[in-house]
């Protein structure tokens, strides 16, 4: 309150700026989807008893892939290798990176890390962690007095 | 050897122009591409994660090759969405192709969610290399 009453009158309209450019952005992006902090994007998948993590990693093998789970953050480390090409190739178009990825993701919950299994599809890797059995919620049962 | 880009996570989706309306509901999306070129063919290679062979058409219609790749977001039974960084949809791109492909050879993989078109030079087409004999 004090603030509100006592600040400059600039600093609203600064405040009102940000407020706006804000509103502005969440049009252009729903919030809903975040930006990917490297490569590859993940999605998280979440019910009661565990969590399923799928990624987009295209033309990269499944055996070039490392899965890592410690405590309750998952790394994937991996590698692209690019196309084995002779010399005297010319590019006429080169929109696809190549090379080493690695990303850490934190997970709200502890898995179960023995449990945890990936496949690998179409350039789709997805990953199973069922809930560690310490950590999954217990249900409370009210008797009667 | 061109200098390697890096790795980037997000898809561009595709722009549609005012006023026109997708047919096919969710998003479409804009595949990267790589085309290089070797002494016989040329190779354009993409990226389609999520789509297979079965999902996938390539049409060339006069000098025009175009990629379709229909793919539908798969829900995991049971599961609900708690973080999301990418979106599943089709994939969609054009190429103009020249007069020096020989159009009845272009042959298509696809592996690991990655197409390769293979794009033959037809024989005129092809450097031919001519001796010169001393007279």
């Amino acid at each position: 309150m004090y603030r509100r009453y006592h600040t400059p009158y600039h600093w609203r309209e600064i405040d009102r700026l940000q407020q706006q450019m804000n509103r502005l952005y969440e049009t252009a992006a729903p919030s809903r989807l975040r930006q990917a902090a490297g490569f590859p994007a993940m999605n998280i998948w979440s019910n009661n008893d565990g969590l399923k993590v799928t990624a987009e990693v295209p033309g990269v093998h499944p055996e070039d892939i490392d899965i890592n789970v410690v405590g309750d953050t998952l790394t994937l480390t991996g590698e692209r290798r690019p196309d084995d090409l002779k010399e005297g190739v010319q590019y006429h178009r080169q929109e696809r990176g190549n090379g080493k990825f690695s990303r850490s993701i934190q997970l709200p919950y502890k898995v179960n890390i023995k449990k945890v299994e990936a496949t690998f599809a179409n350039g789709v890797l997805s990953v199973d962690l069922p809930r560690a059995d310490e950590d999954k919620p217990r249900k409370i049962v009210v008797k009667n007095a | 050897m061109p200098e390697t880009k890096v790795l980037e996570p997000q898809k561009e989706e595709i722009e549609i122009s005012e006023g026109t309306e997708r047919t096919r509901e969710g998003l479409c999306f804009i595949p990267r591409a790589d085309i290089y070129e070797l002494d016989d063919h040329l190779m354009i290679v993409a990226d389609v994660p999520g789509a297979d062979d079965k999902t996938i058409d390539i049409v060339l219609e006069k000098d025009v090759l175009t990629i379709n790749a229909l793919v539908d977001p798969v829900l995991p039974e049971g599961f609900s969405l708690a973080y999301a960084e990418y979106e599943v949809g089709d994939y969609t791109r054009s190429f103009k192709i020249s007069s020096e492909i020989d159009r009845e050879k272009i042959s298509a993989s696809i592996k690991n969610g990655v197409l390769r078109l293979r794009l033959p030079k037809a024989a005129a087409a092809k450097t031919r290399k001519i001796s010169v004999i001393a007279s």
